[in-house]
């Protein structure tokens, strides 16, 4: 036993959620006084983890020690009273108060136990505020009359106005000014000097070099290294556990000879404002091209570009060599392309509905005469196209959010192989996909290229891209800063080309 | 119960395989449980009418008229029910049977007789219904304050049009068919009209593509938009069929008052989502049944019948379909919670 127990320690934190192990067994210990940093892709648990340090959803396994005494925290008033704060990326503040009844929030300063003492609230607002270095904000104004920042240093002094052992901060920097997020560093710096410990999330390994001491990485639910000293560890290392080379995927076969033709999918000089940079693309028939980058570097934008379900500011997207209307995705289903989107509950499936409807509800024209639909004809095209793919359960009868992840991502693809598409957008495939279910999705993407579909994959994970791709563009903060084919290709020199001007590893 | 018995050479070969069940099982297992309570709860109803009022209830007048009055309402609940399957909501359709019932009984509409009414109550509904989509699906508005707006205008031009009186029809046909002469088969033709309706809304919403896209646009709309579904024009349509159905309860309404009011469908606004949430559609879209609907309305029309039979005043029904509402919401949660 060591004589100073942690201030906060988890163990074993497992939760799940239907159809998918958010967290599985997560240990994290953090000390007073200290940053330690959280790292991770979308999708790795973090968010989940941090709500369930904040009271806000309770974990099905695991104990969390909290001074070195085992506590449960039922509800985000428990975690509160402990002194445990979390600043949320979306903040949660309410827009129509004002800055001082924000931060007082559920805790006013009350005389005779209801009459709300406005002037000693704001007093103490504007003392936070002066602590946090922004005594320029009025305590008096209305939250949604402030910009980001401003609204960031009111969540914190919110925090502050609890007496808080550790905070948690959700990617603070994500909204921030260079200079807003030195005077950030500060705060932190201060508050770790008064003994409080900060669990700081982010994707910029610059600041956690900055600002952190240690450092646990999570990856599918799992940590996957805990404690890691922050500044010493090579950014080659930690970016390697954070894309997880810990798994051997199992990659299908490229075909022999390269793939001929005329390009089926053709970009031309695409750009969004803000988003990403004019670029040229296109994929042929039979061919799997890949775009590697970090989050945040524009690839699902660009998939959504492409697809029209966003407008460009600039540029074409060519289908068998016809341009498409830009900003329609009906034009592009039309025209053959399909997307399988990043975030598949909330962008491609019907979850109250039956695998069937999620599958047939882009070719309904297919078994319908007259808008009356041939059931018989639907349930069997859809299991012919679930089959093809070998979803599981073999019954497209059964619900869809009774599947896994790796199945509900068939029962996409299967819908746009029942339409007969011919471009496939990939967003993140294998994203809440079990590990065991990933070399199965590799040889069915293939499989549809054999079969003669071009393929836009997408993916933050180096590995899968190069393994998976035939072409690899490799994205930087919204621009093309590689294209070669991927056997030229190999993961080192592709996590130095996405990474490159942050610290040398 | 020391010993597994182990069973006689045979039998296992008469074990029905699992899936098999006796058709009246199947049945049940095919009707959802919520429709059952439904009708468990339209069962019990009709035993208390038949106990407290045996000869009033159970009379065949009585039972004609509970049914035609549920046709009203009815054919404007089934409108309802696609809008909030699709997640929207239509609070104008009072107000709208009301405009549509004015208008097709002015003194210049009823000089072109049957076909006149007819055509000007299913013409305004359409046109109101129109107005609401447009708004809605192309103008971006929020369907509770479009329909919010549109409930204020159409009453306010219902009020403009009549100056308050009640305009008596005069048309010969229109009296007609809400004698008892005109019954088929002892059913009166607005119930009859209230059955097609309701069987080609069940077909639509559960047999056509309209049908599905209407849920998969209530589910999720970004899915259905990501899938290829025009959202918009879905939502235009489904708007306009809520104000179709509300131009055909506007007629129904004018052959069973022979007039027409501004003070039409008050209210009928909230009997009509009342019936369709306790029916089991679901306020937040991706789910809805014509059947629950349906069996909603028979439910608050035979409440209202037995309390009026009973004397009891209409402060009272308002208290019992209130307690009503909240029991059926608190069931489906359970439900939901348990699926």
């Amino acid at each position: 036993m060591a004589p100073e127990p942690p201030l906060l320690s988890m163990s074993g934190i497992t939760k799940s959620f239907p159809g998918v192990r958010a967290l599985d067994g997560v240990d994290l210990d953090v000390q007073a006084g200290e940053v330690h940093c959280l790292l991770g892709q979308n999708g790795a648990g973090k968010s989940t983890l941090i709500k369930v340090l904040a009271g806000a959803h309770q974990p099905d396994d695991g104990t969390i020690r909290w001074r070195g005494e085992a506590v449960t925290l039922r509800s985000p008033i428990a975690a509160m009273r402990l002194g445990i704060a979390t600043i949320y990326q979306e903040l949660d503040l309410v827009e129509h108060l004002s800055v001082a009844e924000n931060v007082h929030l559920g805790h006013e300063p009350t005389a005779a136990g209801f009459v709300v003492r406005r002037k000693s609230a704001k007093a103490s607002t504007a003392q936070l505020l002066k602590r946090l270095g922004h005594p320029e904000i009025d305590p008096a104004r209305l939250v949604g009359e402030l910009s980001a920042a401003q609204q960031q240093i009111v969540s914190m002094a919110r925090a502050l106005s609890h007496d808080v052992r550790l905070i948690v901060m959700d990617e603070p920097s994500a909204a921030l000014d260079p200079d807003e997020v030195d005077n950030l560093f500060r705060i932190v710096g201060d508050l770790t000097a008064d003994g409080v410990a900060v669990v700081y999330i982010s994707h910029r390994l610059e600041e956690i070099r900055r600002i952190g001491d240690r450092v646990t990485v999570l990856k599918d639910g799992r940590a996957v290294a805990g404690g890691l000293p922050a500044k010493s560890t090579p950014t080659r290392e930690v970016v390697a556990l954070m894309t997880g080379r810990n798994v051997e995927y199992v990659f299908p076969d490229r075909p022999a000879a390269p793939a001929q033709g005329e390009p089926l999918l053709e970009v031309r000089q695409l750009a969004r404002d803000g988003e990403f940079e004019a670029f040229d693309l296109s994929v042929r028939p039979g061919e799997i091209v890949g775009l590697a980058g970090l989050v945040g570097s524009g690839r699902s934008e660009i998939l959504e570009t492409i697809y029209g379900a966003r407008k460009p500011s600039s540029g074409q997207v060519l289908v068998d060599g016809r341009p498409l209307k830009p900003g329609s995705v009906r034009a592009a289903v039309r025209a053959g392309l399909g997307l399988a989107p990043e975030e598949r509950k909330a962008q491609a499936l019907l979850m109250l509905e039956s695998v069937t409807r999620n599958v047939s509800v882009s070719s309904m024209s297919r078994f319908s005469r007259g808008g009356w639909i041939d059931r018989g004809a639907e349930l069997g095209a859809a299991r012919a196209a679930t089959r093809e793919l070998s979803l599981r359960p073999d019954n497209p009868s059964v619900p869809v959010r009774t599947l896994s992840g790796g199945n509900q991502q068939k029962a996409v693809l299967a819908r746009w192989l029942l339409r007969g598409c011919r471009v496939l957008l990939l967003d993140e495939p294998t994203r809440g996909v079990d590990v065991g279910a990933r070399a199965e999705l590799y040889a069915v993407v293939r499989r549809l290229a054999d079969e003669g579909l071009a393929v836009l994959l997408v993916s933050s994970e180096v590995p899968e891209v190069l393994g998976l791709a035939d072409r690899v563009l490799v994205l930087r903060e919204g621009r093309v800063v590689h294209t070669a084919p991927a056997r030229e290709l190999d993961e080192h020199r592709v996590l130095d080309l996405v990474m490159e001007g942050s610290p040398a590893s | 119960m020391t010993q597994p018995v182990s069973p006689p050479r045979g039998s296992t070969d008469k074990v029905p395989p699992v899936g098999q069940l006796p058709a009246w099982r199947g049945l049940m297992a095919r009707a959802d449980v919520r429709t059952l309570s439904l009708l468990g709860v339209l069962a019990a109803l009709v035993v208390i009418g038949g106990i407290t009022k045996p000869d009033e209830f159970l009379d065949t007048r009585n039972l004609q008229l509970v049914l035609t009055q549920a046709s009203v309402i009815g054919v404007v609940t089934v409108g309802m029910t696609f809008v909030i399957t699709s997640g929207g909501i239509d609070l104008s359709v009072g107000a709208i049977v009301a405009l549509a019932s004015v208008w097709a009984t002015t003194v210049a509409t009823q000089e072109y007789g049957f076909g006149g009414i007819l055509f000007t109550s299913v013409l305004v509904g359409l046109g109101c219904g129109l107005v609401n989509g447009l708004l809605i699906a192309y103008g971006g508005m929020v369907p509770f304050i479009a329909t919010l707006a549109m409930l204020a205008s159409a009453r306010g031009l219902a009020l403009q049009i009549t100056d308050g009186k009640t305009q008596i029809v005069t048309v010969d046909g229109i009296l007609d068919l809400g004698e008892r002469d005109a019954y088929i088969l002892g059913i009166p033709p607005l119930v009859l009209v209230f059955a097609v309706v309701t069987i080609i809304g069940w077909l639509i919403l559960n047999r056509t593509t309209f049908g599905r896209r209407t849920v998969a646009v209530g589910g999720n709309a970004e899915a259905a938009r990501l899938a290829g579904i025009d959202v918009r024009r879905q939502r235009l349509y489904l708007y306009l069929l809520s104000g179709l159905c509300c131009g055909i309860a506007a007629f129904l309404l004018i052959i069973l008052s022979g007039s027409g009011q501004n003070t039409n469908g008050n209210l009928y606004e909230l009997d009509a989502i009342a019936a369709a949430i306790i029916g089991g559609t679901l306020l937040s879209g991706g789910r809805g049944t014509i059947v629950g609907s349906v069996l909603g309305v028979l439910i608050f029309t035979t409440i209202t019948n037995i309390f009026a039979l009973n004397n009891l005043q209409s402060d009272v029904q308002q208290i019992a379909k209130g307690a009503i509402i909240v029991a059926a919401v608190l069931v489906q949660r359970r439900t939901a919670s348990t699926t």
